[in-house]
């Protein structure tokens, strides 16, 4: 288990908001880091019956069953063996006045930024009826491109889109880029 | 100082709720004829601290109508009023009433009831009719609220130096002035002398005195005429708004910002009792979550809890005198094997006695049938007599506010449609008064709820013939007597002729069974006809946690509820048949079970496929066995059953989680749930 380190960021505007940033299949995704409780290494979960297969279980948490998320799975990409850097982010996520506490499991945790409201840019429409409710919008940190994931919609809507769909949008999100930063 | 009273209003609210109900049951126990002086005093206790209460918080239509409460109360108290039965209506009524009118309270609405006039003005045609007999001698602080034209007079009296050596004493004043109407009686801020200059003898004390009178001032200085030269006399008085709240000397002695009329009406009480009860809420509230609700616990069971704490920082010394150290020799071995012992001892008696705190004795559910009997007996004109037994068995309190509900059914179905109105039950042959019993005990690790009557018992041809109406039984088909008795159990199942206020909706039995189900109890029926019911209802003593059998299931461990399993066993081939592709019976002495496969329904990998190889664990599922087929028994322990929906959702088949030993989670398998995934019907078939 590791613990959180703070970015030291004196000088932080009011309108920014720090991301705690996360790698998946090569993806950069962020997460407000408020809504971050801790962040684990992988352990053996138990097995809910009859549950999505992105439901890896639950674990025990300090006395609190905790249920733990494949984000992978979630998004429809090929999922990896867990290993040694295989990482569960602890959220905490208010789903319709609930407040529930998630795991999620990704490839690596990757840094904390802080962003500004003024630099994210709205996700991309691609036109057809996709839900893209549970991504907050594009941003640059450090040259790279971040998916700022609005985590309360990600993991409280049931209706998400079509694992493949959703494989699809991610990597085209990943394609116009170069032309939504000139424009 | 500013005081934000809201924050008490809650325990206000509690209190008040406890308060009507001693009142309730006080006035059901009341023998009219001759009433003891020990109810009457309870209930008038009662209502003079939602009366002081009331005030205090500014709820000025319950202080206003329990005031006439009291008035009536305190005149039967002292044996100036007959106590009639009238009365005890008008009381039990004003019960329902003032309950309604917390309730508007707490849900800060505003209440609006043709019933508060009406009772308003009984009561005061009843009081106005005995003004007589009320105004003879003592006039209590009730009597003199009610006078028209009070006054409120400050009085600052500061006695002189030698006034106690000139043999008049203060005391016989106050006395006095308290004929006059309601005193409060302060110590003013004296200039007292060094401790080594104090005459003895002398007196340096000075008081603020409020009085509420509707006496001219000559008679209050009259009380004064002895002493007037030596003393500092002064008087000032103020009008009251409204007679009938005892209003201004609460703003005086802690000023409020609160608008509202406020008042300490128990600091002028005769009784001494009473305004420790009054101050009561301050002290109870600071602990006090404004939603959560609360409990009482008593002082023996807290005792408790400390002297195992005491018992358990001990055994942790020794433990960790261990720990220090560097080196662990044989002896310092078995000391440790003795204190982890120990420790296992005290954990448990500690987690016992916490759950003793939640338990609550049966009568607070019980409290309120007596009522409730009564008032639908009258209704019915059926003659009922209510008994009650083991109200002191213990039941956990969230256990307890569900079952409340369910029980409050049954009774009323006894009520309804059980027993017969006095002219059958005489041309029955039974007594002409009718019973009904509520039995509760301990058997094992439930708790037992009996509800009895001896009224008709179930009509079994009416009852099929209905089913067979509803279609929820075909045409043909011949039923038990037993499994027409379960029929009453199916939804939208009413055999009430008519549908009254009482019953016969449909929605009945049903949801009674599903809320006993979903507490992990079971409810059963025994009725034979012309002689009664008897509906039995078994309920875990706490729904916190659980004595439960672990069981493997390929690599998964579950946990069984222990109080549901029969027996578990491994079955012979030749006893196994194959219904259909997924449909196994099992025949067991003389009956035959569905077998449900477990690692089917959960989607897991198992060593077990095929019943033969597993073992087969006999449990109940509403009072039906089924047959679950697991890999292997693991122990048994107790768990501490943990939510799945806390942060997940509602598994079907899954009751809940606990963490194992190690660590693990292990879930808590919910048979009924299993049953109902597995899609078996619930029909045993007894074999020929």
């Amino acid at each position: 288990m590791t613990e959180l380190t703070q970015q030291e960021q004196a000088n932080m505007d009011d309108a920014s908001q720090q991301y705690l940033t996360f790698i998946m299949a090569s993806e950069e995704y962020g997460v407000d880091i408020l809504s971050v409780q801790e962040i684990r290494g992988w352990e053996a979960t138990t097995v809910i019956p009859n549950s999505p297969s992105h439901v890896k279980g639950v674990i025990n948490l300090r006395g609190t069953i905790v249920p733990i998320i494949d984000l992978r799975q979630r998004f429809g990409i090929e999922t990896l063996e867990y290993g040694a850097t295989t990482v569960v982010i602890v959220v905490k996520v208010a789903i319709s006045d609930e407040h529930k506490v998630i795991g999620i499991v990704v490839d690596a945790v990757s840094d904390v930024f802080s962003v500004n409201d003024a630099d994210v840019r709205d996700a991309p429409d691609f036109g057809d009826d996709t839900n893209l409710s549970f991504i907050k919008g594009l941003t640059n940190a450090a040259d790279k491109m971040v998916i700022l994931l609005d985590i309360n919609m990600l993991l409280g809507s049931e209706i998400l889109p079509e694992a493949s769909q959703l494989s699809n949008l991610i990597n085209n999100i990943d394609a116009p880029q170069p032309q939504a930063v000139n424009a | 100082m500013e005081i934000d009273l809201s924050q008490f209003s809650q325990v206000f609210f509690e209190e008040s709720l406890e308060g009507l109900e001693s009142m309730e049951s006080e006035l059901l126990k009341l023998d009219v004829n001759e009433p003891e002086d020990e109810s009457i005093n309870t209930i008038f206790r009662a209502a003079h601290s939602i009366k002081g209460g009331s005030a205090t918080f500014g709820f000025s239509q319950v202080a206003n109508y329990t005031h006439l409460l009291e008035t009536l109360l305190d005149e039967i108290r002292d044996g100036r009023r007959q106590m009639t039965s009238e009365h005890q209506d008008m009381l039990l009524l004003s019960v329902d009433l003032l309950r309604n009118m917390i309730d508007a309270l707490m849900r800060k609405t505003d209440f609006d009831d043709p019933l508060l006039s009406q009772l308003e003005k009984r009561f005061t045609a009843e009081l106005e009719g005995a003004a007589e007999g009320a105004q003879v001698d003592d006039a209590t602080q009730a009597d003199a609220e009610q006078t028209p034209d009070e006054q409120l007079w400050h009085i600052d009296f500061q006695a002189g130096i030698d006034i106690l050596r000139c043999g008049n004493d203060p005391l016989l004043m106050f006395t006095e002035l308290r004929q006059l109407g309601e005193l409060t009686v302060k110590l003013a801020e004296a200039n007292y002398p060094d401790f080594a200059d104090i005459d003895p003898e002398a007196c340096y004390l000075s008081w603020n005195l409020e009085l509420i009178t509707d006496q001219k001032i000559e008679r209050l200085k009259e009380v004064f005429e002895w002493v007037e030269d030596e003393c500092t006399i002064h008087y000032s008085s103020s009008v009251i708004d409204t007679p009938e709240m005892k209003e201004p000397q609460g703003t005086s002695e802690s000023p409020q910002s609160t608008p509202v009329p406020e008042s300490t009406p128990a600091s002028t009480s005769a009784s001494n009792s009473l305004p420790a009860e009054t101050m009561k809420p301050k002290v109870v509230s600071q602990a006090k979550s404004p939603e959560g609700g609360s409990i009482r616990v008593s002082i023996e069971k807290i005792d408790l809890l400390i002297n195992m704490v005491g018992e358990l920082v001990i055994t942790q010394a020794m433990l960790g005198q261990i720990g220090q150290q560097d080196v662990i020799d044989e002896e310092s071995l078995l000391s440790m094997k003795q204190g982890l012992e120990q420790l296992a001892s005290h954990t448990r008696d500690l987690q016992e006695s916490v759950m003793q705190i939640r338990m609550l004795p049966i009568s607070f559910a019980f409290n309120r049938f007596p009522r409730l009997v009564r008032d639908i007996g009258q209704q019915l004109g059926k003659k009922v007599d209510l008994i009650l037994n083991g109200e002191d068995t213990e039941l956990d309190k969230t256990v307890m506010e569900k079952i409340v509900d369910p029980m409050v059914h049954l009774v009323r179905n006894s009520l309804d449609h059980g027993l017969e109105t006095p002219e059958i039950r005489v041309s029955k042959g039974k007594p002409e008064t009718g019973s009904i019993t509520l039995n509760a005990f301990h058997q094992g690790g439930n708790i037992i709820i009996e509800i009895i009557d001896d009224g008709a018992g179930l009509d079994t041809d009416r009852i099929l013939q209905k089913a067979k109406e509803k279609g929820l039984v075909a045409e043909e088909e011949e039923l038990t007597t037993e499994a027409i008795h379960q029929l009453i159990f199916k939804a939208g199942f009413s055999t009430a002729d008519a549908v009254s206020d009482l019953s016969g909706r449909g929605v009945g039995m049903d949801v009674v069974r599903r809320n006993i189900n979903e507490l992990n109890g079971t409810i059963e029926l025994k009725s034979t006809q012309d002689k009664g019911s008897r509906f039995t209802i078994r309920l875990p003593l706490t729904l916190a946690i659980l004595d439960g059998q672990l069981v493997r299931i390929g690599h998964h461990t579950y946990v069984v509820p222990l109080v549901s399993i029969h027996e578990s066993l491994q079955v012979e081939p030749q006893r196994i048949n194959r219904i259909s592709e997924n449909n196994e019976l099992v025949r067991l002495r003389d009956e035959y079970l569905p077998v449900i496969k477990v690692f089917q329904e959960f989607d897991h990998e198992a060593d077990a496929i095929e019943i033969k190889d597993g073992l087969v664990m006999v449990v109940d599922s509403n009072n039906e066995k089924v047959g679950l087929l697991v890999d292997e028994l693991l122990s048994q322990q107790q768990v501490v059953i943990k939510s799945l929906e806390d942060n997940y959702s509602k598994v079907p088949g899954v009751s809940g989680a606990t963490i194992l030993g190690d660590g693990t989670v292990a879930l808590i398998i919910d048979i009924s749930g299993l049953v109902s995934l597995a899609g078996i019907t619930n029909t045993n078939e007894h074999a020929a």
